[in-house]
Formats: structure tokens, C-alpha cells, sequence
């Protein structure tokens, strides 16, 4: 059984600009000890879909409507704030991008870790501080029982990355979302922070959402994958399938666009033209239609549905022309599909 | 031939800190730039890679003259910098340009993209206010920005199109250097590669040499010929690129090219990485002997060099004809394969 489930997501912000719907109708699930991977842009939804489904978006000016949001079998979407504050940070939590901002100033990384404790579990000070020492031991901090007394400023921020961590699993919690958890980091401390987190999904069986503009991070953690543009699920597949023959335009202009260590450096980039559309403004037919090399007459004006393809394994994407791009795959890679 | 258009001799800058009150001493003063030389040839184009405070920006704001350099020699086209006067400066500033990591902070938001533009052509020539309007207008052009968006202000645009502006300034007195500090880092994957192909454009239409600042050695590999990677102030390695990617010499660049993340799942699943332990130390208490000691996954124990002890230069490669690398390790291979060719290795 899924251990989350989310169904028809939506979330609009009424702003003076007008309504901005940062996401629209996303549903997904994810079973335990999966990775899955949530990559778009700036302004494509994927951090929103993670706060809405801890109830976290400001409202007013935020408007959250779903279907249904079902937690280890309990749909959360309707609980009040107060019972959801028992789920969040215990049997759910979070790790946020910037450690820099998301940890008190004032207060001792001690403090921060055991209110965690007291307010799920209930127990002592003293007693949490054991518990607290060990989790920052279990993420790699050397001289634990030190680091207890140290205030967020004293420390680096990969150090203060992994007392995110610690906190965001302090709980053994069912589901962690990782909202861009190494973008504020250097990259041998991001390889450090991954590492971390690969194992102590291993150890736990931890479910772990993981949100990132980099495609890289996804290629090496995600089980499955699902690419947002401008508010909407617009390719949903298993990582390896995906990188190998995206059935997204999207998808495929960002997989080609990323300047790599191995293509020749030699030869333009290709890149997706134009600039990403204006969340309050959105093109009537399919949001990526301005910058769309495969796009016809009717992407103009009828929004393409999230539709699965036959013959692919339950991979989905949202393009009138996924036959199209599906069958071009199969022809280049030379495999015979079923279709 | 004639002397390069950037040389780069020992470059040192020091800040001080930790002190208590206007009129106390300071504790101690951090190396921010330690001994960094390098050139650059007109129209060619140098990449800084290195991870957060290893120096890299220090370094471009010295070259350009935003902050004094503690010692050290910075030559542009033949004109010593270091210690020049602002009267001295006035002439060079037009001929060397920047170009910022941020392109919501580095336009003014009260000023029109037409007034950005005009301003440098203001104070450094002695254009027309007619001309000066055609000028900017064609800059607009160059940069893949509408001209008729010459009344627009900064917040009307995404951060791509701010980033065109951005580039469009820099342009705008047709200068011979362009510092490019991070000037992709900010902006999305989709128009990364845009404003990469951009700036490729551009160095070859106008014939600019670029200094890049970057922490991305995959981003610094489409745009630089030569490439220096920085590691606490200092420069570990520096190589053409393709000998560089191919085969990197210090143990910091080949950790650094390992840990970046491939964007396929086959072989970065497959892939031995080098993960680093611990942090970069910190710059006002740097390790002593080689300053990536402590977290250098070659370093041997058995054999007897003096990591902890001796600071390495920058030295030549044996098989190389381009790199040089401050590596003990390095240095006694080649000097091993120089000396006495089949010793075991």
C-alpha cells in the first residue's frame, strides 16, 4: 500500500496580479523506502505541491483544494491545523533548502532538536538529549555531545544541512520531503549530504520526496520521476526510462540543455527557446505551447490531459503528441514496442 | 609575441579579522587570495572554479579594481593595476566589464532597460544623446532582447531577459575583458544553456576575453579554454580544459569532477565517487603544508611526503604540456618518470 497518496491537487494564490494557480490537479503516490524525484523550474509548482501537502501554504492568499491526501491510509487533506501539527515533524517531515534560514538563530541546535521530541513523543529534556546526540552522530557530525550546545551561526552549512536532517528524522518519520536539500551546498558536501540520505533511507525505510531543479541529483536517487511545468505534472515515469527516452518535449529539452562532462564542449548547447510563462497569464491550450518544437494546431487551444502511454509501463506524459515523440523513440533506439 | 592581455603575478589578498574596536588590532588577517597568478589571452577565455570562499571572487574584484590587493602584480594590457590612482583607472575601466551572479540585484529598479544601457555610454564617451539611443537599441539586438522593450524596467522581465541586460551593459563600451561572475548560477536550467550560447556568441562576434568565475566545472567546460581550479585561496591545478576533464592531475579536481551529479541513471548509479570528508577548513585557520591535506583521499601514510608540512607550488606535469599542479604526490611522480624512467610506480 501507497504510504502517501495524493489525488488532484490544486493550489491558487489570489494575488492583486490576479489568480496564479501554482498547481494544478497532481496526484501521486509513493510506496515505502521510494524516492521520488519532483524536478521543474523556478515557479513550476514543485515546492507548493510539498508545503500543501503538509498544510503549510499561507491562507489567505493561498487556496488548497484536493481530492483526497492519504497518509499511511488516513486522508489528511480535510484535518484541522492543530491534528495536523501531530503528523508534521513526526510521522512526516521536511528538510528545506536553505539551512541558513531554517534554523532558529537563537537558540541552541539542542533546543531545536529535542522540541522536536517533546512535542511527538513527549518525553524529557534529559532523556531527548541522548536521543538528539545520537542523531546527529547517525548524520555524520563528529563530536556529537559538543555540537548539542552550539548555536546554527557556529556551524558550516553542511554541517547545519545535517542538522536539518537529523531534526527531519529525529522521528523515524513514514515520509520525507526534501525540498531542494543540497542547492545551498558546494558539490563534494552535496555528494557527502546524499550519500547521508541514501543510507538512512536504508536503514528506515524512510519514503522520501525529493524536489530539485537538478537533474543530476534525480538520475542518482529517484526510483521514479515526475517533471512539473508551470503547475502541471507534465512527464511521470521510472527514472532510467525517462532519462533514456523522455515522452515530454519539456523533459527532453531540459535532459539536452544541461551542459554535461561528457557531450563534446565544443558544440552549441541546445536550449529551450523563450522564457517561462507568467503563472497569472497561461497560455489557454498547453503552458509549454510558446516554446514547443513539436507543437500543432490544437495545442493552441485545448490543454493536453496527463495520459498514459500503452506499451510503456504505466509511463504517463501530457502532450497531444506523445505518440509522436513515443514512436520517434522506439524507432531510434531500435527496439521493437508493443503497441 | 606581445605580453598577454591579463597577467596575474602572485596575486595576495589579505582581510583582517576579529577585531574588537575601531582602534584595536586586529586578531589575525585571512587569506582570501594566496599567491594566485595566471593569463589570459585576448579573446580567450579563463575559468576560476573552486567551491564557496575559495578566492575565486576576491580574485575577479581585484582584477577589476573593487577591492585593493594586498601585494602581488596584476598586468593589463601591459599597465600595472595594483596601486593604480582613480585617474588611472578611468581609461581601463571602459576595456574590462562585469557581468553580475544576480540579476535582481545588479540593475537599478528605478532606471529603464534604455537608461542601464545609456548610462556607461554617458560617462565614458562622448556619443550624442541620438546615437547613444541607437546604440542601446542595437545592444538590446546583440543580446536577444526586443528593442522596442527600451522602456521597460528591470522587474518587467524574467531573470533570464535581466541577465541579457546584464550582458547587454557590460557590452555596451565594447570592452576588450568581460569578468563573469557566475552569471548562469541564478538562473534556470532551460535558459542556462541560453545565455551560455549567448556569451559563446558574443566572445567570437567581438572578440572578448572572458575571466569566469564558476563553481560548475561542467557549466566552464562549454565556455573555457583554460581552466583554474582554486582550493583555499590558492590555485590547485590549472590546465587546458580538454586535458583538464580528460585527466585531471590534483586530487581536489578529481574529487570536485566526481562529485558533480550525471543526469543519467546508468552511470551514476555505476559511478565510484570521491567523496570528500569533513568541510572546507576554514580560511583563518588554514591547515597547515598543503592546505587540502586533511581531506585528501590520496595522501598515503607509508611514504614519506611533506603534506602537513610543506606548502606545494604550482609545478609542471611530466606527461603534460599544459597542466601545472601544486601536488606532492604529483610532483615525485614526475619527478620519478623524469629521473629514472621505469621505477615502479
Amino acid at each position: 500500500m501507497a504510504v502517501l497518496d495524493v489525488r488532484h491537487l490544486n493550489v491558487r494564490f489570489e494575488t492583486h496580479q490576479g489568480t496564479v494557480e501554482a498547481v494544478r490537479d497532481v496526484s501521486f503516490s509513493i510506496e515505502e523506502g521510494e524516492t521520488l524525484g519532483i524536478v521543474g523550474e523556478s515557479g513550476s509548482g514543485k515546492s507548493v505541491t510539498s508545503l500543501a501537502i503538509m498544510g503549510l501554504v499561507p491562507s489567505p492568499p493561498g487556496v488548497v483544494t484536493a481530492e483526497s491526501i492519504h497518509f499511511e491510509g488516513e486522508d489528511i487533506s480535510k484535518l484541522s491545523q492543530k491534528q495536523l501539527r501531530r503528523i508534521r515533524g513526526g510521522r512526516m517531515s521536511m528538510i528545506f533548502q536553505d539551512p541558513m534560514t531554517s534554523l532558529n538563530p537563537l537558540i541552541t541546535v539542542e533546543r531545536q532538536l529535542s522540541e522536536v521530541l517533546e512535542t511527538h513523543e513527549g518525553i524529557t529534556r534529559r532523556a531527548a538529549r541522548t536521543r538528539c546526540a545520537k542523531a546527529l552522530g547517525d548524520v555524520g557530525i563528529p563530536s556529537p555531545e559538543e555540537r548539542l550546545d552550539a548555536y546554527p551561526h557556529e556551524l558550516s552549512g553542511g554541517m547545519r544541512q545535517r542538522v536539518m536532517i537529523a531534526m527531519g528524522l529525529l522521528c523515524n518519520p513514514k515520509v520525507l520531503i526534501a525540498d531542494e536539500p543540497t542547492t545551498a551546498l558546494d558539490v563534494t558536501i552535496q555528494a557527502q549530504i546524499l550519500e547521508l540520505m541514501q543510507r538512512l533511507q536504508k536503514d528506515h525505510g524512510t519514503a522520501i520526496i525529493l524536489i530539485t531543479h537538478d537533474l543530476g541529483v534525480v538520475a542518482g536517487m529517484s526510483d521514479k520521476v515526475q517533471v512539473m511545468y508551470a503547475g502541471r505534472v507534465v512527464e511521470r515515469a521510472a527514472a532510467l526510462p525517462l532519462f533514456q527516452r523522455p515522452l515530454h518535449p519539456y523533459t527532453e529539452g531540459l535532459l539536452t540543455s544541461i551542459p554535461t562532462l561528457t557531450g563534446d564542449p565544443n558544440e552549441r548547447l541546445s536550449s529551450i527557446d523563450g522564457q517561462p510563462p507568467d503563472l497569472a497569464h497561461l497560455p489557454p491550450g498547453c503552458s509549454f505551447e510558446p516554446r514547443c518544437a513539436w507543437r500543432v494546431d490544437r495545442c493552441t487551444t485545448e490543454a493536453p490531459e496527463l495520459g498514459e502511454l500503452d506499451g510503456f509501463g504505466g509511463r504517463a506524459s501530457a502532450c497531444h503528441e506523445r505518440a509522436r515523440l513515443a514512436a520517434r523513440g522506439t524507432i531510434a533506439s531500435g527496439e521493437e514496442e508493443t503497441r | 609575441m606581445s605580453e598577454p592581455l591579463l597577467v596575474v603575478r602572485d596575486l595576495v589578498k589579505k582581510f583582517p579579522y576579529g577585531s574588537k574596536g575601531l582602534f584595536s588590532k586586529p586578531e589575525g588577517h585571512l587569506h582570501a587570495v594566496d599567491g594566485v597568478s595566471f593569463e589570459l589571452e585576448r579573446g580567450r577565455s579563463l575559468g576560476l572554479v573552486g567551491e564557496s570562499g575559495c578566492g575565486k571572487s576576491t580574485t575577479a574584484r581585484c582584477v577589476i579594481g573593487l577591492q585593493p590587493a594586498t601585494s602581488g602584480s596584476i598586468r593589463f594590457d601591459g599597465v600595472e593595476l595594483t596601486g593604480l590612482r582613480s585617474e588611472g583607472w578611468k581609461p581601463l575601466r571602459r576595456r574590462m566589464q562585469m557581468i553580475f551572479q544576480d540579476p535582481y540585484a545588479s540593475l537599478n529598479p528605478r532606471m529603464t532597460v534604455g537608461s542601464i544601457l545609456s548610462e556607461p555610454l554617458e560617462l565614458h564617451t562622448t556619443k550624442k544623446p541620438r546615437d547613444r539611443r541607437l546604440k542601446t537599441l542595437e545592444l538590446l539586438d546583440a543580446v536577444g532582447l526586443n528593442p522596442r522593450h527600451i522602456n521597460r524596467y528591470p522587474h518587467e522581465f524574467s531573470g533570464g531577459q535581466r541577465q541579457r541586460v546584464g550582458i547587454a551593459r557590460a557590452l555596451a563600451l565594447e570592452p576588450e575583458l568581460i569578468i563573469c561572475d557566475e552569471p548562469v548560477s541564478a538562473l534556470d536550467v532551460s535558459i542556462q544553456s541560453q545565455v551560455l550560447n549567448l556569451l559563446k556568441d558574443l566572445q567570437q562576434r567581438f572578440d572578448l576575453a572572458y575571466l569566469f568565475i564558476a563553481h560548475d566545472l561542467a557549466v566552464v567546460r562549454h565556455l573555457c579554454d583554460r581552466i583554474a581550479v582554486m582550493y583555499l585561496g590558492r590555485v590547485a591545478e590549472i590546465a587546458d580544459r580538454d586535458e583538464l576533464y580528460a585527466r585531471p592531475q590534483h586530487p581536489y579536481t578529481r574529487a570536485l569532477l566526481s562529485a558533480i551529479p550525471v543526469p543519467d541513471p546508468v552511470l551514476e548509479r555505476a559511478r565510484r565517487r570521491i567523496v570528500l570528508t569533513g568541510d572546507v577548513p576554514s580560511p583563518t585557520h588554514p591547515p597547515t603544508g598543503c592546505t587540502f591535506h586533511p581531506r585528501c583521499q590520496e595522501m598515503t601514510k607509508e611514504v614519506e611526503l611533506p603534506c602537513t608540512t610543506i606548502v606545494p607550488h604550482l609545478e609542471e606535469v611530466a606527461d603534460s604540456t599544459t597542466c601545472r599542479t601544486a601536488c606532492h604526490l604529483r610532483a615525485r611522480e614526475s619527478a620519478g618518470t623524469g629521473a629514472a624512467a621505469g621505477t615502479s610506480r
